[in-house]
């Protein structure tokens, strides 16, 4: 992730002053989602030497890339821009680290792709910022986090979706909170490991405003990834909210089917982490089949967080038929800028990580 | 998905333990016999004071009939007020042995004035018993406390637990904090003297937090689904706050909240319970032994998968000795003892879920 | 098959329903704009009295915020869950295919034409003017 300093070079001279002369240059605008030295935040083969969690793209390349015989990979900077209060200074930043990203990782390295960060506080510089930035194609989707200020499925977050949809964007919702509310419905945990648990459920939230409100029948082409949400929570959701909809639908008439094949047919998850037992095949397989759709899995390292040892990013029982689709089919469809220019081979993964 | 014959008729015959019935009031004034004057006074003049804009109303009203039964309408009162009704169209017809009350509301548990809430607290419990206990002996009352009010609560609890007609104790899960923070344990100290579970209804009164932690939902879709969301993250706080270490004969049951969220959340646990482990060292065990051990799960509302097959496979993962029957009368929900399951059960399996798990949890003859 | 007559035909008026018994079974007769329809009276996801749900009209929508009233088509609602039943067809509006209450043939027949039996004799009288709503179980 880029240092404040490393994007003075890529924000305005206003704001380079107020970077300076504040002191904000500082601060590593580190999410509290992700505390640096945490077992979570950074696998220890994946630190650097420094201690940080990982950072350059030489590391990148060594440990994300190449083991796992990547073509793509998708990067995420989880970037604390986001958190802050000032909508404009969230939007000269951001507006920063995605042009560092364009510059220091994806120029440098024709694997990568990357997220578009927005800040979420004023739709309109969001908007603003996607229709810059979405010219480049090598960024494939917007990036969001699981815990906001309002449930993301909300009416006035819809210029947003329209510009994702508009240039060929995905949504990208990716763990991780601005604390705006408590994480929890009745209130704050006191562990960090609580707070990551708790995550899982507020995808399950997100996931259900995209469907009560409606956004997929208004932006029919949309798709959603959830990223290091977890997938086993699926089958639950499916069941629950398609059982609820025959019974609450005059409400919400416009859902015109079954949640489950909205679902099926719009949402994306990434791989990592598996929340299932370690080495368990049966059990794995069996959740898959609860889930009942083949396209929904993208396969992901989540680097550098810790989620697998070595290599073992694949888990016990996901059927062999089910890996290419994983590694490459479900990811090339879910995000068609990454088959322009691209070279992916037959067996190769098409990865997201964070970057944090 | 119609209803299969040769399932329907099998628990007609079982006799069955109702796990989460709702007792209603005629009219509201019924609860005043059993608070003070003062009491009384305050009620009518100030009336609960609760954490949302809407006085007396839920703010996403529920679909039909205010999410009551339509046939459940007595000719007076609302659903779930009049016991003869109640006797008749449910715990007759349905063979319904014991039913466990659940008193949601004017209880205490939501009140932002804690002398309130203890004064309304007494008095629910007061009614239950005369209004429903006493004169129908198949239901057992909830000793219902005002959870942020943990001294009070214990009072309460050691007062009314030598009597055999409460069946457990009834707190909020939507409280102000996560129920794993120190401060609640002193009502798990007591229940685990008592030998009484505590019961853990979804509430849809807020205890000071959005339903989500991304604030409120827009429909009364993301309300309703926000409860299993809730209790997974109670869950979560009672297991990690070390609870259940600190209180190993502590009975926890979730009620009305689903179940099939319990596999998935419980194997996210342990996996991330194990790589942070170093933050929380009290935690000695894998979360999921804790949740096998102490926690019980009502089965209403069911949830209907495309293949039936699949709920079962979830009860095998969650355990056919952690699940209770429950119907929920009067709510619209409802779920009827003979439909409730779609796929093929063993008798041991049905005498389990119907009966038997609830008889040794709430020790009933 | 059996048919019996269950109603004169006045006696449902237009938008509402008729419960009646026939072979021991409960059946909702519905008169929608002057067409008569029978529904078993147990809504087949969990056997709840699905004719004394609400009859009303379907809701659609164009999109997100918007609401619209289908007159054309009047649905049950099954006071337990809340499941909209087609009354014409018995279709689950939600699963067409898989679900579906149980109807029963209705026809109305001049009281002429029927055989006396056991409701005729007890309560009304036949004459040529009358309809009767027979339904055939």
């Amino acid at each position: 992730m880029p240092s404040a300093t490393a994007l003075l070079p890529y924000v305005d001279e206003f704001w380079r002053d107020q970077i300076v002369d504040r002191h904000i240059d500082r601060y590593p605008f580190t999410l509290t989602s992700y505390p640096p030295n945490s077992p979570l935040s950074a696998r220890p083969d994946w630190r650097q030497p420094s201690g940080a969690p990982a950072g350059d793209l030489d590391a990148i390349r060594r440990q994300a890339l190449d083991p796992f015989g990547s073509s793509i990979a998708i990067c995420n900077v989880l970037h604390g821009a986001v958190a802050l209060f000032n909508e404009d200074m969230a939007m000269a930043l951001c507006s920063a680290v995605n042009d560092w990203v364009a510059k220091e990782l994806l120029d440098r390295e024709p694997r990568l792709r990357a997220s578009i960060l927005v800040p979420l506080h004023n739709t309109e510089l969001a908007v603003a910022e996607i229709e810059r930035v979405a010219k480049d194609r090598r960024f494939v989707q917007v990036l969001l986090f699981a815990m906001n200020e309002m449930l993301l499925g909300r009416r006035n977050y819809w210029p947003i979706y329209a510009a994702a949809e508009k240039h060929g964007l995905a949504i990208g919702i990716h763990a991780g909170s601005t604390y705006r509310h408590a994480p929890m419905a009745s209130g704050w945990p006191a562990h960090r490991v609580e707070d990551y648990i708790a995550q899982s459920a507020a995808f399950e939230s997100q996931l259900l405003s995209f469907l009560a409100e409606g956004v997929f029948q208004k932006f029919t082409s949309l798709r959603l990834v959830l990223i290091e949400s977890g997938f086993t929570w699926l089958p639950n959701l499916l069941w629950r909210t398609s059982k609820g909809w025959r019974g609450m639908r005059p409400e919400t008439p416009w859902i015109d089917r079954s949640p489950a094949e909205i679902v099926r047919e719009h949402v994306r998850v990434t791989l990592q982490p598996v929340d299932a037992p370690k080495g368990d095949a049966r059990t794995l397989t069996q959740a898959l089949e609860h889930i009942g759709s083949d396209r929904m899995l993208l396969f992901s390292t989540d680097y550098p967080h810790w989620q697998f040892d070595g290599d073992d990013v694949l888990p016990d029982g996901l059927p062999a038929d089910l890996v290419k689709r994983v590694l490459v089919d479900n990811p090339t469809e879910t995000y068609p800028r990454l088959r322009e220019g691209a070279q992916i081979g037959d067996n190769a993964a098409t990865q997201k990580e964070a970057v944090r | 998905m119609n209803i299969p014959v040769r399932h329907a008729t099998a628990a007609a015959k079982l006799a069955i333990v109702d796990c989460d019935i709702h007792p209603a009031f005629r009219k509201p004034s019924d609860l005043y016999p059993f608070m003070a004057a003062r009491w009384r006074e305050h009620m009518t003049t100030y009336g609960e004071h609760l954490r949302q804009g809407l006085s007396g109303q839920l703010q996403w009203p529920r679909m039909m009939a205010a999410g009551l039964r339509v046939d459940a309408f007595p000719d007076e009162g609302p659903p779930g007020s009049d016991l003869e009704l109640m006797r008749r169209q449910h715990l007759d017809a349905n063979g319904v042995e014991h039913g466990m009350l659940m008193q949601l509301s004017k209880g205490g548990m939501e009140e932002r004035n804690l002398e309130f809430a203890a004064a309304l607290s007494h008095a629910i419990n007061e009614w239950q018993l005369e209004t429903f206990v006493k004169p129908e002996p198949r239901l057992r009352a909830g000793i219902v406390v005002p959870q942020e009010d943990a001294a009070f609560a214990v009072k309460e609890i050691e007062h009314r637990a030598a009597d055999r007609s409460f069946a457990q104790i009834i707190i909020s899960p939507r409280s102000s904090d996560p129920l794993g923070h120190r401060r609640y344990w002193p009502i798990f100290e007591a229940a685990e003297l008592c030998n009484l579970p505590i019961a853990l209804h979804v509430q849809g009164f807020s205890g000071g937090h959005a339903s989500t932690s991304s604030g409120w939902p827009t429909y009364y879709m993301e309300e309703h689904y926000a409860a299993t969301t809730g209790m997974q993250n109670t869950v979560t706080s009672l297991v990690f706050e070390g609870v259940f270490e600190r209180f190993p004969k502590l009975k926890v049951v979730l009620i009305e909240g689903g179940f099939a969220w319990a596999p998935a959340l419980c194997w996210r646990m342990d996996k991330h319970w194990e790589r942070m482990r170093s933050e929380t060292p009290h935690v000695t065990r894998p979360p999921s032994e804790y949740i096998r051990e102490h926690v019980w799960f009502t089965t209403q509302p069911i949830e209907e998968p495309e293949n039936p097959q699949h709920l079962a496979e979830v009860i095998e993962w969650i355990g056919w000795d952690r699940l209770m029957f429950s119907t929920d009368y009067p709510h619209w929900d409802f779920d009827h003892p003979q439909h409730t399951f779609k796929f093929a059960m063993t008798e041991t399996q049905k005498s389990k879920v119907f009966r038997d798990n609830a008889r040794a949890l709430y020790n009933l003859p | 098959m059996k048919r019996q007559v269950v109603a004169r035909a006045g006696d449902v008026p237009p938008g509402e329903c008729k419960l009646v018994t026939v072979a021991g079974r409960e059946i909702g007769v519905f008169n929608i704009g002057g067409q008569y329809f029978a529904l078993a009276n147990r809504c087949p996801h969990e056997g709840g009295p699905l004719c004394q749900g609400r009859i009303g009209p379907l809701v659609t929508s164009d999109g997100p915020g918007t609401y619209r009233l289908d007159r054309d088509r009047e649905l049950l609602r099954c006071p337990w869950h809340g499941w909209e039943f087609d009354i014409r067809t018995g279709q689950s509006w939600c699963d067409p295919k898989s679900t579906r209450a149980r109807q029963f043939q209705v026809t109305v027949e001049a009281g002429e034409k029927l055989v006396k039996g056991p409701y005729v004799a007890e309560t009304f009288p036949v004459s040529v003017e009358e309809e009767y709503v027979v339904v055939e179980v």
